[in-house]
C-alpha cells in the first residue's frame, strides 16, 4: 500500500465521523421512528399486560423468543467471523473486522431486551439474580449472554484503541476530543502497548468463540431441555451455534455493502470481500443443511407419537409454505445463488444474505411456534398470530440495528487504521498530528 | 379394600382437626402459619386417584375449582378430556397438576417461585414469579395457566395470595392447581374431589396409604394395585402423583 492509498483510506475511516449529510439524517429520522414506534408499543404492552400480544395458554411463546434467538444469533456471526480473520491472520481482513464487531455488538444489544420484554412481570428482572436457580436453562441464559456481552463489547473496544488515539490526536480542537483522550487509554503505540494490545486482542479473538457457542447452545437448551415433540433433541445445540453463524455472516455481509456503498469504501472492501465472505456463508450453510437433514430424517423415520404429528404439520400441514419456504428459497437457492462463479458477485452476495436471514428467522419461528402449538395433551393444536404490537417491536428491533451502526460509526473510525497498518506493516511514514485539517474543522459542528 | 373408615374419621385423621369443627359447618381456610404452629403427628404425602370407570365427564370439578379459586372459566387447573380408547370408545380423563415428584416445571424455574412442599404438593409463589412461561414449556400435562390479565375480583380473607391460597391469581405469573392445600391442611376435600358427584375422585395420602373420594375410603396401595392403576405419561420419569384407573363408564348406570 503506497502512501496515497494510506491516506485515503484513513480519509475514508474517519470521513464519517461528525459529518451527517442528508442520508445520515433521513436513515435516522426513517429508523429512529420505527424504534420509537416500537418501544411505544412495548410501553404500551407494560401497561396492558402480555394480553395485548397473540400468545395464549398453548402457544405461550412467540415473535419474542423467535426474536432473541434470531438477534443473538446475528450477533455470533459478526464476532466470529472477526475472530476467525484473526486467528487466522487474513490479510484482508482490516477494513472488516470493525464493521463485523459492531454489528455483533448491536445485534446482541437488540437481541438481549427480548427476555426482558418477553416477561410477564418485567418488574422483577432481577428476581433472576436474588433467587436464581443453577438448574434452570433461564438462569444458564442470563449467565451466558451477559458474560457474552460484556466480551463482544471488550472485543470491540480493544482493537479500537488505537484507532480512538488517532480519532484524538486529529479532532484535538473538537468538543468531543477529552471523551477521546479518555477512552484512547494513553494510546501512544509503544512497543510494549503494542505488546499488549495484540497480546489482548488475541486472547479475545479466542474467548469470544467458546462464549458464543456457549450462548447459542444453552439457547437451544431452553427449548431443548422440555419434553415436547420438536424441541428434546441432542443435535439442538450445534444445530443453533451453527444457525447463529449462518445468519450472522449474512448479517455482516449486508453491514459491509451497505456502509461500503454510504460511506465510499468502495476502494478498499472489493468484490473478493464479498466472495470469500460467501465462501463462509456456503459452507456453513451446507453445515447447516446436513444438521437439519440429519435431525429431520432421524426424528421422522422412527416418527414416533411425539414428533410425527408435528413434521407432518411442519413438512405438509399448516406450516409447510414456512418450511419450504426457508428450504427452498432461504437455504439452498441463496447459496447456489452465491455460489455461482462470475460477475456481480457483491450483488449476489447481499441477495443471498437477504434471503439466509429471512429464512433463518422462519426457521426459528418453524421451532418455536409448532413446538408450541403442538398438543401435548389430548387437544386441538394450539394457534398463534401475532398482534400488531409484536410487529411493532419486532420492526422497531430490526430498525435498531442499524440505528446503532450508523450512531455508532458517526463517532468512530468505521475501518480500522491500525490494524491496516499492522497488516500492511506500518505507515508508510510517520503521522503528523493532524492527518486531516478539514476533518478536523468539520467535526464538532 | 379397607372401606370401614367413616368420611369423617378420615378426614379428621388427614388433616389433624376434629371432627366437631367440621360439624359445626365451619370450614376454615389454610392460614400458612397457623398450619405450620399446629402440632403434626405425621407428614403427609398427597396423591390423588382417578378412577375413570366413573368420570361422566359433566366438569363439575373443574367449575368448583374455577369458584375456590376465584379463575376465569378459561382457566382449567383441572381439566376434563374427551378420550378414545383403542376400540373408539369414549371416555373422559380430568387431569389436575400431577404434582411430579420430578417435576420439569420445578427444575426450569429460574426464580423458584415453584417449589415443592413437604407433603410433595409443587406449588407457585405468584410474588416471586417473574412471568418466564419456561415452566409452561417444560410441562409435559399442559397443567400450567398464564394470568395474560388480571383475574376476576376476589376476596381474600388474607389480604394478599400465598402460594397455598393464590387468590387472586396475580396478572403477568403462572397458576396452577395445588390440591387445594388450603383445604386438606384443614380437613376438606379439595375442591374437586367434593364437587364430584361421580365420586370419582381420591384424594389421598402416601404415608398413611389412604385415599377416599368422600363416601368411601380405600387403602391406597391396594387400590391402585387391584384396579391396576397407571399414571399419564409416566414413561417420562416425571413421577406424577395422580394415579388413573382405567376405564370407559363401565361403573355408570347408563
Amino acid at each position: 500500500m503506497d502512501r496515497r492509498t494510506h491516506d485515503r483510506y484513513v480519509e475514508r475511516a474517519m470521513w464519517p465521523i461528525g459529518r451527517g449529510d442528508r442520508f445520515f439524517w433521513i436513515a435516522v429520522v426513517v429508523l429512529g421512528a420505527l424504534v420509537v414506534a416500537g418501544l411505544g408499543a412495548w410501553v404500551y404492552q407494560i401497561k396492558n399486560g402480555l394480553w395485548v400480544t397473540g400468545l395464549n395458554q398453548k402457544v405461550s411463546w412467540g415473535f419474542y423468543i423467535i426474536n432473541c434467538v434470531f438477534f443473538i444469533g446475528m450477533s455470533y456471526g459478526g464476532a466470529m467471523t472477526s475472530a476467525i480473520l484473526r486467528l487466522t491472520n487474513a490479510k484482508w481482513r482490516a477494513p472488516l473486522t470493525r464493521l463485523a464487531e459492531a454489528t455483533a455488538v448491536a445485534a446482541l444489544l437488540v437481541g438481549a431486551v427480548y427476555p426482558l420484554i418477553d416477561m410477564g412481570r418485567p418488574d422483577r428482572f432481577f428476581n433472576i439474580l436474588a433467587y436464581a436457580q443453577v438448574g434452570s436453562p433461564v438462569v444458564w441464559d442470563v449467565v451466558a449472554i451477559s458474560t457474552y456481552m460484556v466480551a463482544s463489547i471488550v472485543f470491540l473496544y480493544l482493537p479500537l484503541i488505537p484507532d480512538l488515539a488517532i480519532t484524538r490526536d486529529s479532532l484535538h480542537k473538537s468538543k468531543l476530543a477529552p471523551i477521546y483522550r479518555v477512552l484512547a487509554l494513553g494510546w501512544k503505540g509503544t512497543p510494549g502497548q503494542e505488546r499488549s494490545l495484540a497480546r489482548g486482542v488475541g486472547i479475545m479473538a479466542i474467548l469470544i468463540i467458546p462464549l458464543a457457542v456457549s450462548v447459542h447452545s444453552v439457547l437451544a437448551w431452553l427449548f431443548a431441555v422440555t419434553a415436547r415433540g420438536g424441541w428434546h433433541s441432542t443435535i439442538f445445540a450445534p444445530l443453533f451455534v451453527l444457525a447463529a453463524m449462518l445468519s450472522g455472516v449474512a448479517a455482516v455481509i449486508l453491514v459491509i455493502a451497505a456502509f461500503r456503498k454510504v460511506y465510499g469504501l468502495q476502494e478498499f472492501i472489493t468484490a473478493r470481500h464479498f466472495r470469500y465472505l460467501s465462501y463462509l456463508m456456503i459452507a456453513l450453510g451446507a453445515g447447516y443443511l446436513y444438521f437439519m437433514v440429519s435431525e429431520y430424517l432421524t426424528e421422522g423415520y422412527l416418527a414416533d407419537q411425539a414428533t410425527a404429528p408435528l413434521l407432518e404439520q411442519i413438512f405438509v400441514g399448516t406450516y409447510s409454505p414456512a418450511f419450504w419456504g426457508f428450504t427452498i428459497v432461504g437455504l439452498v437457492f441463496p447459496l447456489v445463488l452465491a455460489a455461482i462463479p462470475g460477475r456481480y458477485a457483491i450483488a449476489r452476495a447481499c441477495s443471498a444474505s437477504l434471503l439466509v436471514i429471512g429464512g433463518m428467522w422462519l426457521k426459528r419461528f418453524l421451532i418455536v411456534v409448532p413446538g408450541m402449538a403442538e398438543p401435548v395433551m389430548p387437544w386441538d393444536w394450539g394457534r398463534y398470530a401475532p398482534s400488531w404490537v409484536e410487529i411493532a417491536i419486532t420492526l422497531g428491533s430490526a430498525a435498531a440495528i442499524p440505528l446503532i451502526l450508523i450512531l455508532f460509526f458517526r463517532f468512530f473510525p468505521v475501518m480500522s487504521v491500525h490494524e491496516m497498518e499492522e497488516v500492511e506493516g506500518g505507515a508508510p511514514e510517520p503521522r503528523g498530528v493532524v492527518l486531516m485539517p478539514t476533518l478536523a474543522e468539520g467535526a464538532g459542528k | 379394600m379397607a372401606g370401614q373408615l367413616t368420611r369423617r374419621q378420615l378426614i379428621g385423621t388427614l388433616g389433624g382437626v376434629g371432627g366437631a369443627a367440621l360439624a359445626a359447618g365451619f370450614v376454615p381456610v389454610a392460614f400458612p402459619e397457623a398450619v405450620a404452629a399446629e402440632p403434626q403427628t405425621k407428614q403427609r404425602q398427597w396423591a390423588m386417584v382417578i378412577d375413570l370407570r366413573k368420570c361422566d365427564g359433566c366438569k363439575k370439578c373443574t367449575e368448583a375449582c374455577q369458584t375456590t379459586h376465584h379463575l376465569p372459566q378459561t382457566f382449567e387447573w383441572i381439566k376434563v378430556f374427551e378420550m378414545k380408547d383403542k376400540t373408539g370408545a369414549q371416555y373422559f380423563m380430568p387431569r389436575p397438576c400431577m404434582q411430579c415428584e420430578n417435576a420439569p416445571c420445578l427444575r426450569v424455574c429460574p426464580v423458584a417461585a415453584t417449589f415443592r412442599e413437604s407433603d410433595g404438593v409443587v406449588l407457585v409463589d405468584q410474588e416471586r414469579c417473574i412471568g418466564c412461561r419456561m415452566c409452561m414449556a417444560a410441562c409435559p400435562y399442559g397443567a400450567r395457566y398464564f394470568n395474560y390479565t388480571d383475574p376476576p375480583v376476589a376476596q381474600n380473607p388474607f389480604g394478599h395470595p400465598t402460594p397455598e391460597f393464590p387468590v387472586p391469581q396475580i396478572k403477568g405469573t403462572v397458576g396452577k392447581c395445588m390440591f387445594c392445600v388450603h383445604r386438606t391442611a384443614d380437613g376438606e376435600l379439595p375442591a374437586c374431589v367434593q364437587a364430584c358427584g361421580m365420586k370419582a375422585l381420591y384424594i389421598g395420602d402416601l404415608v398413611e396409604d389412604v385415599a377416599t373420594n368422600g363416601d368411601q375410603t380405600v387403602r391406597l396401595s391396594t387400590f391402585i394395585q387391584e384396579n391396576d392403576a397407571f399414571r399419564y405419561k409416566e414413561e417420562l420419569g416425571t413421577g406424577p402423583r395422580v394415579y388413573y384407573i382405567a376405564g370407559h363408564g363401565q361403573l355408570l348406570d347408563y
